[in-house]
């Protein structure tokens, strides 16, 4: 199983004739995704790695019927459009590699998107992989290995760092979701949480945050609400971040007071969700976490 | 690296171009005859004499006065153009009209990121910043949001205005300028367009301050903003700034070990990790995705160059980005600096073997677990 990602995905790459699309296409090939088509416009007839090109993503829906998710590494210049277009196509996934994408072009695909019934994950992230089954993203894919912990991200190196961590402790995971360092994000916390929730497959969930927004705090709520009964523990980066500084991710920063590391890890255990203080002693939280079922 | 501030004037500018008063004014470069000037300007004293910095507080750092006459307004504007404000001389000041007012108003846009949704913000208690009312009087702060695809529509300024107590003919002047507000925060690409104070009169609401802050992102399309970029280093450091020259994600701290990571979410991680076992950090550096040698030289040289940093410390975990292309740069800019500092490394990840080797003939043993690397920079 695994959430959003799977066996069962046919996947179309929009810019895959760029340096970033041609190399992610052959190493997502090479973990065993069903990339059924890729998108550059004006470069349709051509073949990237045995993966034919057309111009629009409508024609390669039309050749590809069983196509049903998109990965974009288009400039950010024309990542809203990319976007746009696969949703129009019918896709029913759009992973949103590109970074630095202006946010008031984030926060109209993404509200268009939704109004279709369309799952984005990003901008600015690594995407997502179920491990075993399939890669629609960056990550470097020898880090992961299948089993139970559900990860949900706002950092792309940190996923990385916390999967290894769990694999050499023996802990697979059902799906790692990189959301996206952006402040305004497709899929967030709780939108993800609602499929892990329903995914037989995950046992538990690690979250992954930083400082900035709330996104941790309404995980928070989700859990108090029991719309979320899984077992979570958590990390939360920069506690050492300076306020009104933005670290790095645009949505890495400390406004009017809220999105402090404090406010998160005390709303986090306020529900019994355990904050880990390093990366590394999150495959012991979450295994004791799993015991206690 | 945090949004394009507009000067006061130019934000004044887009407002009146778009057909909303403001207060009479003229804008003064430094050599300009400043008595001139006003003369031609036709304003009549009180005067209002601002200093055009980006920094927070100018008010309160003494970048605002107001004279009684053009003798005076000149005298001060001078004094000004030599006062550094936090640290920064104005290249321009703005001499305004004084508008007497008694009441002042708090509006503002931002982006809300949990809505997905523009958020008007107001207050009836303007005149300090908005952090101060989220403090001192949060149940005054509206919040509003706008939803896109039918834009800020005239009925919710209204309402807007009512809530914070605008009434009589002065609402319909707070309506044309919060939707005159809204205009510019969409066409601007801003991440936060804010009136404060906003003078609220018998008849009408006259913007005194106004800040536009375009999304860094969206530089694309504001282009004769963008080429500007380097006059309008606001609140930074003198090694933030030289950071923004090469293009750097760096924030200045105040201990003594120089970090640099591969991803923000990583970079944050190993201050925390820092501190954690007792160490300081001297800065936040993500030298970003896939960065090759050439970049990872000038993050290093950049370290080593910066006084604060006693001791480097660099945790990689190869995705995109490749040990051996770190390792490569990291020798590099050893080979290029005079400056010694003690270096700690931790490597692991895509092609980490190749990158060990080439950090060992360099005389470097890199670490595996990050732990164990925290604790020996922290000792050294």
């Amino acid at each position: 199983m695994g959430i959003l990602v799977n066996e069962n995905t046919r996947l179309i790459v929009q810019g895959i004739t760029g340096n970033e699309g041609s190399f992610h296409t052959k190493l997502m090939l090479d973990y065993g995704t069903k990339i059924v088509a890729g998108v550059t416009p004006g470069k349709g007839g051509m073949n990237v790695h045995g993966v034919p090109v057309y111009d629009t993503v409508v024609e390669a829906v039309k050749e590809h019927p069983e196509a049903n998710s998109s990965i974009i590494f288009v400039p950010a210049k024309f990542a809203a459009d990319a976007v746009y277009e696969s949703v129009d196509a019918g896709l029913k996934l759009v992973v949103v590699i590109t970074e630095h994408i202006p946010v008031h072009d984030s926060l109209e695909f993404i509200n268009y998107a939704k109004s279709k019934g369309v799952n984005v994950i990003g901008p600015n992230c690594p995407g997502a992989i179920t491990p075993g089954k399939a890669k629609v993203g960056i990550m470097p894919a020898h880090v992961f290995t299948p089993g139970p912990v559900g990860i949900a991200s706002r950092s792309g190196t940190l996923t990385y760092e916390v999967s290894y961590a769990l694999s050499r402790a023996g802990i697979g995971q059902s799906t790692v979701i990189g959301i996206g360092g952006d402040p305004v994000i497709g899929l967030t916390f709780t939108e993800v949480m609602e499929y892990y929730e329903k995914d037989p497959q995950t046992k538990a969930l690690i979250i992954v945050g930083e400082i900035g927004g709330d996104a941790e705090e309404r995980a928070a709520k989700m859990v108090e609400e029991k719309r979320f009964t899984k077992p979570v523990v958590a990390f939360i980066a920069g506690r050492t971040a300076p306020e009104g500084k933005r670290m790095g991710h645009a949505g890495a920063i400390i406004m009017l007071g809220s999105g402090t590391y404090k406010d998160k890890v005390e709303r986090l255990e306020s529900v019994g969700i355990k904050v880990a203080k390093t990366p590394f002693e999150l495959p012991k939280l979450v295994s004791d976490a799993m015991k206690s079922l | 690296m945090k949004g394009l501030k507009l000067f006061e004037f130019e934000a004044k500018e887009i407002i009146k171009n778009y057909g909303f008063e403001v207060p009479q004014s003229v804008l003064i470069k430094k050599g300009d005859d400043i008595e001139k000037k006003i003369k031609e300007a036709n304003i009549e004293p009180p005067l209002v004499v601002k200093a055009q910095v980006l920094v927070a507080g100018r008010g309160k750092s003494g970048g605002i006065k107001l004279v009684k006459s053009i003798d005076e307004a000149v005298k001060t504007a001078q004094i000004l153009f030599e006062t550094p404000i936090k640290g920064i001389k104005p290249s321009f000041i703005l001499i305004e009209k004084a508008i007497p007012h008694e009441n002042e108003l708090y509006v503002g846009i931002v982006i809300d990121r949990s809505l997905r949704m523009p958020l008007v913000l107001a207050s009836k208690y303007g005149g300090v910043d908005i952090e101060e009312i989220a403090r001192t009087k949060p149940e005054s702060i509206i919040r509003y949001p706008i939803n896109t695809v039918i834009g800020l529509r005239s009925y919710e300024a209204r309402i807007i205005g009512k809530s914070i107590g605008v009434t009589g003919k002065a609402l319909n002047s707070f309506e044309k300028f919060l939707t005159t507000l809204y205009k510019a925060f969409i066409e601007y690409d801003a991440e936060l367009a804010e009136s404060n104070p906003l003078a609220y009169l018998n008849d009408k609401v006259l913007p005194l301050d106004l800040r536009i802050t375009i999304d860094d992102n969206s530089l694309f399309r504001h282009e004769n903003y963008a080429k500007t970029e380097e006059e309008r280093l606001g609140e930074n450091t003198e090694y933030e700034i030289k950071a923004h020259e090469l293009d750097l994600a760096f924030v200045e701290l105040d201990g003594d070990i120089g970090v640099l990571g591969n991803g923000a979410g990583l970079t944050m991680t190993t201050m925390d990790l820092i501190y954690e076992y007792g160490g300081k950090p001297a800065n936040f550096l993500d030298m970003g995705g896939g960065a090759d040698a050439e970049h990872v030289k000038t993050c290093v040289k950049f370290l080593l160059d910066y006084p604060k940093a006693k001791k480097i410390f660099i945790n990689m975990f190869g995705g995109i980005t490749r040990a051996d292309e770190v390792a490569k740069g990291v020798v590099m800019a050893l080979n290029e600096s005079k400056v010694k500092k003690p270096i700690v490394i931790r490597l692991t990840g895509t092609n980490e073997e190749q990158g060990r080797e080439i950090l060992k003939k360099a005389g470097i043993e890199a670490f595996n677990d990050p732990i164990e690397a925290v604790k020996v920079v922290v000792s050294k």
